[in-house]
């Protein structure tokens, strides 16, 4: 009974929650003692493809079909619950993304499955029950779930659990599957994508500002550090609101949940609801002109001052790391 | 047009997280409880707003014990018509689901709407689980919603920008940020909430698949490490040494 891996591409290509969750696919089957299957449903050309057997994937499994360039959740699941039954699989992984977090839980329902929406890491096995460790309460604790059904589905946090490179060989065949256009309710009409600029949710590094900007007028400081880092921009929750920036950067618990490797928080306080969406960083740098700043109590490093003066000279610093690096 | 809006209670945003019986159980002790923000905010208001744009109803639901009616009310003060309490401890996200779609299928309606996450526990699965258990259509993480006819357009957030999807009713959505502006109950809404209808439904049997075994609080922070403003050069150099995030 196999393990499958529902591996979704940018552009042709795959990023890196995308090896994640091959990967982590891989761990769990080796734990089952079975193998990892991917399955595409983008009918991409095969060196793409087998290119995911460096994260431990044996098969991937080409589904093509013209109704599958319409992305709907319901359509989408029905035929992985198909392609689930076809192949004997009783685990599907997912990457906790867009698309993970709107098919999987329509999937769950169909493949009457236990699902952990957003695990952290490597499950533990005990008989046929699995525990998996999620962050819950918004990053302010972590629980211990149990899987007890037969079928069970895993969301992965993308940055949580790197994917591990290994010597396999993949092959890939392409896996007949009949799809009734007329399952399709959802058709898209229209995608809109900022072009060139790299999307918050996948961020390495995130540069945000909050309402110590003082007007929309001085974010170009803010996008020259994300220039230079190669970074993500985000922004505090009244930010947004105000219309200083686009609400798509706004993160926190009403917000996007972001887990870079680094964040950089400029002129923000720091609010519980704030941390709530960055609390998972790995290294939190805050630069607040005011030191008993709450963000400071969650924050790796931190400077004391004032944006208008740290920020322009932080960037020349940058600058210069960049230019020697 | 009828919306069903399913509401459930989460602990204030402030809460200090704390557990109970050696870290089994969450502990609720002194804890506020609101209406989850997702579905107050842009759910509720939206299908609100829609409802007096084009008529119909608004029934909110919510899977949950006794406890749960002051959060109901304050739906209910905000504008919605009725309410229905499916009268059970919510387990997980399936039996919560389970619970929703048998009443659906029992009671006609067009649009089930669903916030983005609960606060708590962010799964982001009962409106999926919802879509699914009844083959209805299932839009995800929805920053609007027009209705024209039987016909309804949404914005929808994707990686990186949003896309624009149509779909005919019956369907279900989960509302995210965008979709309307919070609304704060006045006095003659909260006035008109006592009398308006609640009624108590009976659950289905239904199983657990997953419980939570054991909870753990996060890493503390060591302390913060401070760089004088004068000296960027340092943090340049700490973050590419010693945190090697660049
Ligand atoms: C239910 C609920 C949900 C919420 N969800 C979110 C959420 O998802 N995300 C979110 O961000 N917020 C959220 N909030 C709001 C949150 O409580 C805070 O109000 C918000 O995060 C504050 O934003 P801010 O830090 O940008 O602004 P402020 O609190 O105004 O802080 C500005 C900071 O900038 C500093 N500053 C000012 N001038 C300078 C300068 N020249 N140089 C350096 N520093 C300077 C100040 O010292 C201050 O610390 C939520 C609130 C509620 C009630
Ligand atoms: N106990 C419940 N009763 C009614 N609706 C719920 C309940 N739990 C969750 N929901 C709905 O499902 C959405 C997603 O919840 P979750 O899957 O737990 O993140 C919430 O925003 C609510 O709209």
């Amino acid at each position: 009974m196999p393990v499958l891996v529902f591996a979704e591409s940018a552009n042709g290509t795959f990023k890196k929650s995308n090896f994640e969750a091959v990967s982590y696919g891989a761990r769990v089957a080796a734990q089952l003692n079975t193998e990892a299957y991917v399955i595409d449903f983008e009918n991409m050309s095969g060196d793409v493809l087998k290119s995911l057997g460096e994260y431990g994937a044996t098969k991937v499994y080409r589904v093509a079909s013209d109704a599958l360039k319409n992305f709907d959740a319901g359509l989408y699941a029905k035929v992985l619950n198909d392609v689930a039954q076809k192949l004997n699989a009783t685990t599907v992984i997912f990457a906790f993304n867009y698309s993970g977090k709107a098919i999987a839980p329509v999937l769950a329902a169909k493949m009457n499955a236990g699902y952990v929406a957003g695990a952290i890491d490597i499950p533990v096995m005990e008989g046929n029950t699995i525990k998996i460790r999620k962050n819950v309460f918004s990053g302010k604790a972590i629980a211990m779930y149990a899987i007890h059904s037969e079928n069970k589905i895993i969301a992965l946090t993308p940055n949580t659990v790197a994917p591990v490179k290994t010597e396999n060989k993949c092959s890939v065949e392409n896996l007949e599957i009949a799809i009734n256009a007329t399952d399709s309710k959802v058709k898209v009409k229209e995608v809109v994508k900022a072009s060139g600029k790299i999307t918050l949710s996948d961020a390495d590094i995130v540069v945000s500002a909050g309402r110590g900007l003082k007007g929309p007028e001085n974010w170009g400081m803010v996008e020259e550090m994300a220039n230079i880092l190669g970074a993500a921009t985000a922004c505090s929750r009244p930010v947004a609101d105000i219309h200083w920036r686009p609400h798509e950067e706004h993160v926190g618990q009403t917000g996007l949940t972001v887990r870079p490797n680094l964040y950089i928080a400029l002129g923000i306080s720091g609010a519980i609801q704030h941390l709530a969406g960055v609390n998972g960083s790995k290294v939190i740098v805050v630069i607040n002109k005011d030191p008993e700043a709450p963000f400071f109590k969650a924050a790796d490093y931190g400077i004391v001052g004032d944006v208008f003066e740290v920020v322009p000279k932080l960037n020349e610093a940058f600058k210069k790391f960049k230019a020697g690096a | 047009m009828k919306f069903l809006v399913c509401i459930s209670k989460a602990p204030d945003t402030t809460t200090k997280i704390a557990f109970t019986d050696n870290n089994t159980k969450f502990n609720n002790d002194k804890v506020v409880f609101i209406v989850n923000p997702y579905d107050e905010w842009y759910a509720l208001v939206r299908a609100l707003e829609l409802k007096e744009k084009l008529g119909g109803t608004v029934t909110v639901i919510n899977v949950g014990a006794a406890d749960t009616d002051a959060i109901i009310r304050k739906a209910l003060a905000i504008g919605a018509d009725d309410a229905v309490r499916i009268d059970a401890e919510p387990g997980d996200a399936m039996f919560v689901a389970k619970q929703i779609a048998e009443y659906v299928k029992a009671n006609a309606y067009d649009i089930v709407l669903c916030g983005k996450e609960t606060i708590d526990y962010n799964g982001s699965e009962v409106g999926g689980m919802i879509a699914g258990l009844l083959d209805w259509g299932y839009v995800s993480l929805a920053s609007s919603l027009e209705l024209n006819g039987n016909t309804a357009t949404l914005n929808r957030e994707i990686a990186g920008g949003h896309e624009t999807v149509e779909v005919n009713i019956p369907f279900v959505l989960s509302a995210a940020k965008g979709m309307a502006e919070a609304r704060i109950p006045n006095m003659r809404g909260i006035m008109a909430a006592r009398t308006k209808p609640v009624a108590i439904v009976a659950a289905v049997a239904s199983e657990n698949y997953t419980s939570i075994i054991s909870y753990e609080l996060p890493k503390e922070k060591t302390g913060v490490k401070l760089v004088s403003a004068d000296n960027v050069g340092e943090l340049v150099s700490l973050l590419h040494n010693e945190a090697k995030v660049i």
